[in-house]
Protein backbone atom coordinates (compact mmCIF):
# COMPACT_ATOMS: atom_id res chain seq x y z
CA UNK A 1 0.00 0.00 0.00
CA UNK A 2 1.55 3.17 -1.02
CA UNK A 3 1.31 5.91 1.53
CA UNK A 4 -0.85 9.28 0.84
CA UNK A 5 -1.12 12.84 2.21
CA UNK A 6 -3.78 14.00 3.67
CA UNK A 7 -4.16 15.78 0.65
CA UNK A 8 -4.82 12.44 -1.63
CA UNK A 9 -8.32 13.02 -2.20
CA UNK A 10 -8.16 16.57 -2.85
CA UNK A 11 -5.98 15.79 -5.28
CA UNK A 12 -7.84 13.06 -7.09
CA UNK A 13 -10.80 15.49 -6.91
CA UNK A 14 -8.38 18.06 -9.49
CA UNK A 15 -7.89 15.27 -11.72
CA UNK A 16 -3.80 15.16 -10.02
CA UNK A 17 -2.52 11.91 -11.95
CA UNK A 18 -1.14 10.23 -9.50
CA UNK A 19 2.06 8.21 -9.69
CA UNK A 20 4.05 6.68 -7.09
CA UNK A 21 6.79 8.53 -5.90
CA UNK A 22 9.55 6.60 -3.61
CA UNK A 23 6.22 4.81 -1.93
CA UNK A 24 4.20 8.14 -1.89
CA UNK A 25 0.92 8.25 -3.98
CA UNK A 26 1.51 12.18 -5.64
CA UNK A 27 0.14 13.61 -8.30
CA UNK A 28 2.83 14.49 -11.27
CA UNK A 29 0.32 16.97 -12.74
CA UNK A 30 -3.16 18.01 -12.44
CA UNK A 31 -3.42 18.41 -16.74
CA UNK A 32 -0.74 20.39 -17.83
CA UNK A 33 2.54 20.35 -16.44
CA UNK A 34 3.95 23.15 -18.70
CA UNK A 35 0.73 25.66 -17.46
CA UNK A 36 1.58 24.57 -13.52
CA UNK A 37 5.08 25.71 -14.20
CA UNK A 38 4.62 29.45 -16.13
CA UNK A 39 1.64 29.92 -13.13
CA UNK A 40 4.56 29.60 -10.49
CA UNK A 41 6.63 32.10 -12.28
CA UNK A 42 4.21 34.46 -13.20
CA UNK A 43 1.32 34.28 -10.17
CA UNK A 44 1.12 31.57 -7.49
CA UNK A 45 0.91 27.98 -7.30
CA UNK A 46 1.17 25.35 -4.98
CA UNK A 47 2.48 21.97 -4.08
CA UNK A 48 1.54 19.36 -1.52
CA UNK A 49 4.63 18.32 0.13
CA UNK A 50 3.47 16.60 3.34
CA UNK A 51 5.87 13.29 2.04
CA UNK A 52 8.51 15.26 3.02
CA UNK A 53 10.50 14.22 6.61
CA UNK A 54 10.06 16.78 9.13
CA UNK A 55 12.46 16.03 12.40
CA UNK A 56 13.14 18.16 15.50
CA UNK A 57 15.66 18.36 17.32
CA UNK A 58 15.00 19.37 21.02
CA UNK A 59 17.27 19.73 24.01
CA UNK A 60 20.42 21.74 25.11
CA UNK A 61 22.49 20.02 23.08
CA UNK A 62 20.80 20.85 19.93
CA UNK A 63 23.18 23.14 18.39
CA UNK A 64 26.25 21.58 19.16
CA UNK A 65 24.96 18.12 17.62
CA UNK A 66 23.79 19.89 14.46
CA UNK A 67 27.37 21.55 14.58
CA UNK A 68 29.07 17.80 14.31
CA UNK A 69 26.47 16.21 11.71
CA UNK A 70 25.72 18.99 8.91
CA UNK A 71 28.46 20.66 6.42
CA UNK A 72 27.13 24.11 6.86
CA UNK A 73 27.25 25.69 10.52
CA UNK A 74 24.34 26.17 12.89
CA UNK A 75 26.28 29.48 14.07
CA UNK A 76 25.97 31.25 11.22
CA UNK A 77 22.22 31.22 12.27
CA UNK A 78 22.05 34.32 14.09
CA UNK A 79 18.74 34.47 16.09
CA UNK A 80 15.73 32.61 15.63
CA UNK A 81 13.22 32.62 12.64
CA UNK A 82 16.48 31.53 10.61
CA UNK A 83 17.42 29.38 8.24
CA UNK A 84 19.83 27.28 6.47
CA UNK A 85 20.50 25.23 3.14
CA UNK A 86 23.33 22.47 4.03
CA UNK A 87 24.30 19.21 3.25
CA UNK A 88 24.57 15.95 5.57
CA UNK A 89 27.97 13.96 4.87
CA UNK A 90 29.20 10.55 5.75
CA UNK A 91 32.47 9.80 7.15
CA UNK A 92 34.02 9.64 3.08
CA UNK A 93 32.21 13.06 2.74
CA UNK A 94 29.82 11.61 0.26
CA UNK A 95 26.47 12.96 0.80
CA UNK A 96 23.83 11.48 2.74
CA UNK A 97 21.08 13.77 2.05
CA UNK A 98 20.03 17.55 1.51
CA UNK A 99 18.29 19.99 3.58
CA UNK A 100 17.09 22.89 5.65
CA UNK A 101 17.52 23.24 9.32
CA UNK A 102 15.36 25.77 11.13
CA UNK A 103 16.34 27.45 14.39
CA UNK A 104 12.96 27.65 16.15
CA UNK A 105 14.64 28.43 19.69
CA UNK A 106 18.02 27.47 21.61
CA UNK A 107 15.89 24.32 22.52
CA UNK A 108 14.32 23.34 19.33
CA UNK A 109 15.61 23.24 15.57
CA UNK A 110 13.73 21.53 12.71
CA UNK A 111 15.20 19.33 9.72
CA UNK A 112 13.53 19.25 6.65
CA UNK A 113 14.93 16.58 5.01
CA UNK A 114 13.98 14.42 1.74
CA UNK A 115 11.30 11.70 1.82
CA UNK A 116 13.42 9.22 -1.06
CA UNK A 117 15.71 8.76 2.20
CA UNK A 118 13.91 9.30 4.89
CA UNK A 119 14.46 5.83 6.68
CA UNK A 120 18.50 5.59 5.88
CA UNK A 121 18.12 9.64 7.69
CA UNK A 122 16.64 8.94 10.58
CA UNK A 123 18.85 5.90 11.39
CA UNK A 124 21.58 8.11 10.50
CA UNK A 125 20.65 11.18 12.85
CA UNK A 126 19.55 8.94 15.50
CA UNK A 127 22.92 6.92 15.18
CA UNK A 128 25.35 10.13 15.71
CA UNK A 129 23.81 12.11 18.34
CA UNK A 130 25.33 9.66 21.38
CA UNK A 131 27.05 12.11 23.54
CA UNK A 132 25.08 14.71 22.90
CA UNK A 133 21.85 16.00 25.18
CA UNK A 134 19.18 15.90 22.66
CA UNK A 135 15.85 14.42 21.73
CA UNK A 136 15.28 13.63 18.00
CA UNK A 137 11.27 13.62 17.02
CA UNK A 138 9.63 13.11 13.45
CA UNK A 139 6.96 14.84 13.21
CA UNK A 140 4.45 12.96 11.42
CA UNK A 141 1.06 15.12 12.80
CA UNK A 142 2.28 17.66 10.34
CA UNK A 143 1.28 18.45 6.71
CA UNK A 144 3.51 20.40 4.14
CA UNK A 145 2.67 23.01 1.57
CA UNK A 146 4.22 24.78 -0.54
CA UNK A 147 2.81 28.25 -2.05
CA UNK A 148 5.40 29.40 -4.41
CA UNK A 149 5.51 32.09 -7.07
CA UNK A 150 5.71 35.95 -7.27
CA UNK A 151 2.18 36.80 -5.96
CA UNK A 152 2.47 33.60 -3.53
CA UNK A 153 2.41 36.17 -0.09
CA UNK A 154 -0.23 37.99 -1.25
CA UNK A 155 -2.40 35.13 -2.41
CA UNK A 156 -1.24 32.89 0.87
CA UNK A 157 -1.93 36.16 3.29
CA UNK A 158 -5.67 36.60 1.81
CA UNK A 159 -6.50 33.18 3.80
CA UNK A 160 -4.22 33.12 6.85
CA UNK A 161 -5.62 34.44 10.49
CA UNK A 162 -5.00 37.89 11.36
CA UNK A 163 -2.17 36.96 13.58
CA UNK A 164 -0.42 34.31 11.29
CA UNK A 165 -0.46 36.92 8.91
CA UNK A 166 1.13 39.90 10.28
CA UNK A 167 3.75 36.82 11.00
CA UNK A 168 4.08 36.04 7.63
CA UNK A 169 4.11 39.45 6.66
CA UNK A 170 7.68 40.06 8.63
CA UNK A 171 9.43 37.10 7.37
CA UNK A 172 12.58 37.60 5.21
CA UNK A 173 13.93 35.28 2.54
CA UNK A 174 14.82 31.97 5.02
CA UNK A 175 13.12 33.17 8.06
CA UNK A 176 11.03 31.63 9.39
CA UNK A 177 8.21 31.97 12.36
CA UNK A 178 5.44 29.69 14.76
CA UNK A 179 2.40 31.40 14.50
CA UNK A 180 -0.68 29.84 16.26
CA UNK A 181 0.21 26.00 15.50
CA UNK A 182 1.66 26.28 11.94
CA UNK A 183 5.04 26.78 11.51
CA UNK A 184 5.62 29.36 8.09
CA UNK A 185 8.76 29.75 6.18
CA UNK A 186 10.03 31.63 3.34
CA UNK A 187 11.74 29.10 1.74
CA UNK A 188 11.21 27.02 -1.26
CA UNK A 189 12.94 24.77 -4.23
CA UNK A 190 11.36 26.88 -7.47
CA UNK A 191 13.47 29.51 -7.18
CA UNK A 192 10.56 32.07 -6.82
CA UNK A 193 9.96 33.79 -3.88
CA UNK A 194 7.04 31.79 -1.36
CA UNK A 195 6.37 30.29 1.52
CA UNK A 196 6.34 27.05 2.74
CA UNK A 197 3.68 26.50 5.75
CA UNK A 198 4.00 23.47 8.15
CA UNK A 199 0.69 23.30 9.63
CA UNK A 200 -1.38 20.25 11.63
CA UNK A 201 -2.46 17.07 9.26
CA UNK A 202 -6.11 18.06 10.80
CA UNK A 203 -6.19 21.35 9.03
CA UNK A 204 -4.35 21.01 5.72
CA UNK A 205 -7.30 20.09 3.49
CA UNK A 206 -9.22 23.36 4.74
CA UNK A 207 -6.19 25.56 4.27
CA UNK A 208 -5.31 23.87 0.35
CA UNK A 209 -9.19 24.30 -0.35
CA UNK A 210 -9.13 27.90 0.62
CA UNK A 211 -5.90 28.46 -1.10
CA UNK A 212 -7.84 27.23 -4.69
CA UNK A 213 -10.50 29.58 -3.83
CA UNK A 214 -8.34 33.06 -3.89
CA UNK A 215 -6.80 31.30 -7.28
CA UNK A 216 -3.58 29.35 -6.46
CA UNK A 217 -3.12 26.63 -8.89
CA UNK A 218 -2.39 23.28 -7.36
CA UNK A 219 1.09 22.02 -9.35
CA UNK A 220 2.60 18.41 -9.70
CA UNK A 221 5.72 16.86 -8.71
CA UNK A 222 6.57 17.67 -12.85
CA UNK A 223 6.24 21.31 -12.55
CA UNK A 224 8.64 20.76 -8.66
CA UNK A 225 11.37 19.27 -11.37
CA UNK A 226 11.25 21.52 -14.18
CA UNK A 227 11.02 24.69 -11.42
CA UNK A 228 14.11 23.19 -9.68
CA UNK A 229 15.96 22.36 -12.15
CA UNK A 230 15.52 26.10 -13.67
CA UNK A 231 16.71 27.33 -10.29
CA UNK A 232 19.53 25.71 -10.37
CA UNK A 233 18.73 23.38 -7.40
CA UNK A 234 19.85 19.85 -7.07
CA UNK A 235 17.84 17.06 -6.88
CA UNK A 236 19.11 14.41 -4.32
CA UNK A 237 19.72 10.85 -5.87
CA UNK A 238 19.71 12.32 -9.17
CA UNK A 239 22.16 15.31 -8.81
CA UNK A 240 24.17 13.88 -5.98
CA UNK A 241 23.86 10.88 -3.78
CA UNK A 242 27.21 9.43 -1.18
CA UNK A 243 29.28 8.87 -4.31
CA UNK A 244 29.85 12.41 -4.50
CA UNK A 245 30.44 15.11 -1.83
CA UNK A 246 29.72 19.23 -2.11
CA UNK A 247 32.97 20.00 -3.80
CA UNK A 248 31.89 17.83 -7.32
CA UNK A 249 27.96 18.89 -6.65
CA UNK A 250 28.57 22.77 -6.93
CA UNK A 251 27.55 23.44 -3.54
CA UNK A 252 31.11 24.37 -2.45
CA UNK A 253 28.74 27.39 -0.89
CA UNK A 254 27.40 25.53 1.46
CA UNK A 255 30.56 23.94 3.70
CA UNK A 256 31.45 26.25 6.96
CA UNK A 257 35.06 25.89 6.63
CA UNK A 258 35.14 28.14 9.19
CA UNK A 259 36.15 28.00 12.49
CA UNK A 260 39.12 25.05 11.72
CA UNK A 261 38.00 23.48 15.00
CA UNK A 262 34.52 22.86 14.42
CA UNK A 263 35.01 18.71 12.90
CA UNK A 264 31.74 18.20 11.16
CA UNK A 265 31.06 14.83 9.47
CA UNK A 266 32.87 14.19 6.85
CA UNK A 267 35.27 17.11 7.39
CA UNK A 268 38.67 15.30 7.35
CA UNK A 269 37.87 13.66 4.23
CA UNK A 270 36.45 16.72 2.27
CA UNK A 271 39.71 18.71 3.17
CA UNK A 272 42.14 15.84 1.83
CA UNK A 273 39.69 16.28 -1.46
CA UNK A 274 40.08 20.11 -1.25
CA UNK A 275 43.67 19.54 -1.21
CA UNK A 276 43.84 17.28 -3.84
CA UNK A 277 41.63 19.23 -5.85
CA UNK A 278 38.21 16.97 -7.61
CA UNK A 279 38.53 15.93 -10.97
CA UNK A 280 34.45 16.82 -11.97
CA UNK A 281 32.52 19.71 -10.85
CA UNK A 282 28.72 19.62 -11.88
CA UNK A 283 27.43 22.51 -14.23
CA UNK A 284 24.70 23.96 -15.97
CA UNK A 285 24.71 23.02 -19.51
CA UNK A 286 22.31 25.01 -22.33
CA UNK A 287 21.41 23.04 -25.50
CA UNK A 288 21.94 25.01 -28.68
CA UNK A 289 20.69 22.29 -31.27
CA UNK A 290 17.13 21.66 -30.68
CA UNK A 291 16.43 18.55 -28.60
CA UNK A 292 15.95 17.63 -25.16
CA UNK A 293 18.55 16.77 -22.65
CA UNK A 294 17.89 13.77 -20.47
CA UNK A 295 19.30 12.38 -17.00
CA UNK A 296 22.09 9.49 -17.88
CA UNK A 297 22.84 11.23 -21.59
CA UNK A 298 26.48 11.61 -22.31
CA UNK A 299 28.66 14.55 -22.39
CA UNK A 300 31.89 14.42 -24.39
CA UNK A 301 34.51 16.80 -23.71
CA UNK A 302 37.05 17.27 -26.08
CA UNK A 303 40.25 16.00 -24.91
CA UNK A 304 39.12 15.63 -21.47
CA UNK A 305 36.91 12.48 -21.21
CA UNK A 306 33.49 12.13 -20.51
CA UNK A 307 30.59 13.10 -18.07
CA UNK A 308 27.30 12.90 -17.78
CA UNK A 309 23.59 14.09 -17.45
CA UNK A 310 22.44 14.27 -14.23
CA UNK A 311 19.31 15.99 -14.51
CA UNK A 312 17.67 17.66 -17.88
CA UNK A 313 14.88 18.75 -19.24
CA UNK A 314 12.70 21.17 -21.72
CA UNK A 315 12.92 24.50 -19.73
CA UNK A 316 9.20 25.98 -19.92
CA UNK A 317 10.70 29.92 -19.10
CA UNK A 318 14.06 29.58 -22.11
CA UNK A 319 12.56 27.46 -24.35
CA UNK A 320 14.95 25.17 -24.92
CA UNK A 321 17.01 22.22 -23.11
CA UNK A 322 18.89 22.53 -19.95
CA UNK A 323 20.72 20.09 -17.55
CA UNK A 324 22.83 19.63 -14.73
CA UNK A 325 25.78 17.59 -15.59
CA UNK A 326 28.86 16.05 -13.60
CA UNK A 327 31.75 16.91 -16.18
CA UNK A 328 35.81 17.00 -16.09
CA UNK A 329 36.68 19.90 -14.09
CA UNK A 330 38.96 21.74 -16.78
CA UNK A 331 35.75 21.72 -19.47
CA UNK A 332 35.33 24.96 -21.46
CA UNK A 333 32.60 26.45 -22.47
CA UNK A 334 31.31 24.07 -25.31
CA UNK A 335 30.62 20.40 -24.76
CA UNK A 336 28.49 17.64 -26.90
CA UNK A 337 26.13 15.57 -25.74
CA UNK A 338 25.42 11.90 -27.20
CA UNK A 339 21.45 11.82 -27.63
CA UNK A 340 20.09 8.30 -29.59
CA UNK A 341 23.35 8.65 -31.60
CA UNK A 342 24.02 11.96 -32.59
CA UNK A 343 26.20 14.49 -31.18
CA UNK A 344 24.46 17.71 -30.46
CA UNK A 345 26.38 21.06 -28.99
CA UNK A 346 25.69 22.71 -25.49
CA UNK A 347 27.31 25.48 -23.52
CA UNK A 348 28.58 25.24 -20.04
CA UNK A 349 26.91 27.68 -17.80
CA UNK A 350 26.66 28.51 -14.00
CA UNK A 351 23.09 28.21 -12.80
CA UNK A 352 20.71 29.22 -11.94
CA UNK A 353 19.37 29.12 -15.24
CA UNK A 354 16.22 31.45 -13.66
CA UNK A 355 15.59 33.27 -10.55
CA UNK A 356 12.37 35.13 -10.00
CA UNK A 357 11.06 34.93 -13.71
CA UNK A 358 14.45 36.11 -15.33
CA UNK A 359 16.39 34.19 -17.25
CA UNK A 360 20.27 34.90 -15.51
CA UNK A 361 22.37 32.56 -18.23
CA UNK A 362 23.21 34.89 -20.92
CA UNK A 363 21.60 34.22 -24.68
CA UNK A 364 25.00 33.63 -26.81
CA UNK A 365 24.58 31.66 -29.45
CA UNK B 1 -12.48 10.03 -23.15
CA UNK B 2 -10.25 10.51 -25.78
CA UNK B 3 -11.10 11.06 -29.62
CA UNK B 4 -10.84 8.72 -31.79
CA UNK B 5 -11.83 9.23 -35.67
CA UNK B 6 -14.15 6.18 -37.24
CA UNK B 7 -12.04 6.86 -40.43
CA UNK B 8 -8.76 5.77 -39.82
CA UNK B 9 -6.68 3.08 -38.46
CA UNK B 10 -4.48 1.84 -35.11
CA UNK B 11 -1.61 0.28 -34.12
CA UNK B 12 -1.29 -1.44 -30.91
CA UNK B 13 1.32 1.17 -30.47
CA UNK B 14 -0.99 4.43 -30.40
CA UNK B 15 0.01 5.38 -34.30
CA UNK B 16 -2.97 6.80 -35.82
CA UNK B 17 -2.95 5.57 -40.54
CA UNK B 18 -4.93 7.46 -43.05
CA UNK B 19 -5.54 6.09 -46.59
CA UNK B 20 -4.84 8.46 -48.60
CA UNK B 21 -6.43 8.05 -52.40
CA UNK B 22 -2.96 8.11 -54.29
CA UNK B 23 -1.97 4.83 -52.30
CA UNK B 24 -0.03 6.58 -49.57
CA UNK B 25 -0.62 6.72 -45.69
CA UNK B 26 -0.63 9.47 -43.50
CA UNK B 27 0.57 8.33 -40.02
CA UNK B 28 0.30 10.24 -36.64
CA UNK B 29 -0.46 9.90 -32.81
CA UNK B 30 -3.32 8.90 -31.12
CA UNK B 31 -5.16 11.64 -29.09
CA UNK B 32 -5.08 8.96 -25.90
CA UNK B 33 -1.31 9.00 -26.79
CA UNK B 34 -0.67 12.44 -26.81
CA UNK B 35 -2.79 12.84 -24.02
CA UNK B 36 -0.55 10.48 -21.86
CA UNK B 37 2.41 11.65 -23.00
CA UNK B 38 1.49 15.78 -21.93
CA UNK B 39 2.82 19.01 -23.13
CA UNK B 40 4.98 18.09 -26.20
CA UNK B 41 7.98 20.17 -26.53
CA UNK B 42 10.09 18.34 -29.52
CA UNK B 43 9.35 15.85 -32.39
CA UNK B 44 12.39 13.62 -34.09
CA UNK B 45 11.31 13.89 -37.19
CA UNK B 46 11.42 10.59 -39.06
CA UNK B 47 14.08 10.36 -42.22
CA UNK B 48 13.13 10.90 -45.54
CA UNK B 49 13.57 7.85 -48.23
CA UNK B 50 13.97 5.57 -44.80
CA UNK B 51 12.78 2.15 -45.88
CA UNK B 52 11.23 0.77 -42.58
CA UNK B 53 9.78 -2.19 -41.30
CA UNK B 54 6.65 -2.46 -39.38
CA UNK B 55 7.51 -1.82 -35.75
CA UNK B 56 10.19 0.30 -36.40
CA UNK B 57 11.45 3.18 -34.33
CA UNK B 58 11.29 5.96 -36.73
CA UNK B 59 10.57 9.21 -34.86
CA UNK B 60 10.49 10.35 -31.40
CA UNK B 61 8.05 12.77 -30.07
CA UNK B 62 9.49 14.31 -26.17
CA UNK B 63 7.42 15.80 -23.83
CA UNK B 64 8.41 17.70 -20.92
CA UNK B 65 8.70 14.45 -18.99
CA UNK B 66 9.71 11.88 -21.35
CA UNK B 67 10.95 10.54 -24.54
CA UNK B 68 8.50 8.15 -26.63
CA UNK B 69 10.00 6.29 -29.73
CA UNK B 70 7.13 6.46 -31.96
CA UNK B 71 6.82 3.34 -34.56
CA UNK B 72 6.07 2.42 -38.56
CA UNK B 73 2.78 1.01 -38.39
CA UNK B 74 3.59 -0.98 -41.63
CA UNK B 75 6.30 -1.31 -43.43
CA UNK B 76 7.27 1.01 -46.24
CA UNK B 77 9.42 4.08 -47.48
CA UNK B 78 8.83 7.58 -45.67
CA UNK B 79 7.92 9.81 -48.28
CA UNK B 80 6.97 13.21 -46.34
CA UNK B 81 7.81 14.34 -42.60
CA UNK B 82 5.86 17.58 -41.43
CA UNK B 83 8.89 20.06 -41.26
CA UNK B 84 6.41 22.13 -39.34
CA UNK B 85 6.50 20.36 -35.88
CA UNK B 86 10.34 21.10 -35.82
CA UNK B 87 8.89 24.71 -34.80
CA UNK B 88 5.57 24.02 -33.36
CA UNK B 89 6.13 20.70 -31.40
CA UNK B 90 2.60 21.29 -29.30
CA UNK B 91 0.37 21.15 -32.83
CA UNK B 92 0.76 17.57 -32.03
CA UNK B 93 -1.41 18.03 -28.43
CA UNK B 94 -3.86 20.37 -30.12
CA UNK B 95 -4.11 18.75 -33.57
CA UNK B 96 -2.97 15.14 -33.46
CA UNK B 97 -5.11 13.85 -36.51
CA UNK B 98 -4.57 16.93 -38.59
CA UNK B 99 -1.65 19.51 -38.63
CA UNK B 100 -0.38 17.27 -35.70
CA UNK B 101 0.77 14.52 -38.49
CA UNK B 102 4.28 12.91 -38.76
CA UNK B 103 5.13 11.31 -41.74
CA UNK B 104 3.58 10.03 -44.66
CA UNK B 105 4.33 6.24 -46.05
CA UNK B 106 4.45 4.23 -49.13
CA UNK B 107 3.26 0.91 -47.84
CA UNK B 108 4.76 -2.26 -49.25
CA UNK B 109 2.39 -4.53 -47.82
CA UNK B 110 -1.32 -4.54 -48.14
CA UNK B 111 -2.16 -7.06 -45.42
CA UNK B 112 -0.37 -5.46 -42.93
CA UNK B 113 -2.84 -1.85 -43.20
CA UNK B 114 -5.77 -4.74 -43.29
CA UNK B 115 -4.31 -6.08 -40.03
CA UNK B 116 -4.19 -2.91 -38.22
CA UNK B 117 -6.91 -1.85 -35.73
CA UNK B 118 -10.07 -0.11 -36.93
CA UNK B 119 -11.56 2.67 -34.39
CA UNK B 120 -13.80 0.49 -32.17
CA UNK B 121 -11.13 -2.36 -31.62
CA UNK B 122 -8.85 0.82 -30.94
CA UNK B 123 -11.02 2.36 -28.43
CA UNK B 124 -11.37 -1.30 -27.00
CA UNK B 125 -7.49 -1.49 -26.72
CA UNK B 126 -7.56 2.17 -24.74
CA UNK B 127 -10.09 1.20 -22.61
CA UNK B 128 -8.27 -1.60 -21.56
CA UNK B 129 -4.86 0.32 -20.82
CA UNK B 130 -6.91 2.94 -18.96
Amino acid sequence: MANKTPLFDAHVALNGKMVDFFGWDMPLHYGSQMKEHETVRSAAGMFDVSHMTIVDILGPGARDYLRHLLANDVDKLKGCGQALYTAMLNDHAGIMDDLIVYFIDVNHYRLVVNSATREKDLAWINEQSHGFSVGIQERQEYAMVAVQGPQALEKVCQVLSPVKMDIAKTLSFFECAEAEGWFIARTGYTGEDGLEIVIPTTEVVDFWQQLLDVGVAPCGLGARDTLRLEAGLNLYGQDMDESVSPLNSNLNWTVAWEPQDRLFIGRASLELQKQKGVDRRLVGLVLEDKGVLRHGQKVMVEGLGEGEITSGTYSPTMGCAIALARIPKDAGKKVSVEIRGKLLTARVVKPPFVRNGKILVNEER
Amino acid sequence: MSNIPGDLKFAKTHEWVRQEEDGTLTVGISDYAQGLLGDLVFVELAEMENEVKAGDDCSVVESVKAASDVYAPVSGEVIEVNEALSDTPEVVNTDPYGDGWLFKLRPVDDQEIADLMDAETYAEHVAAEE
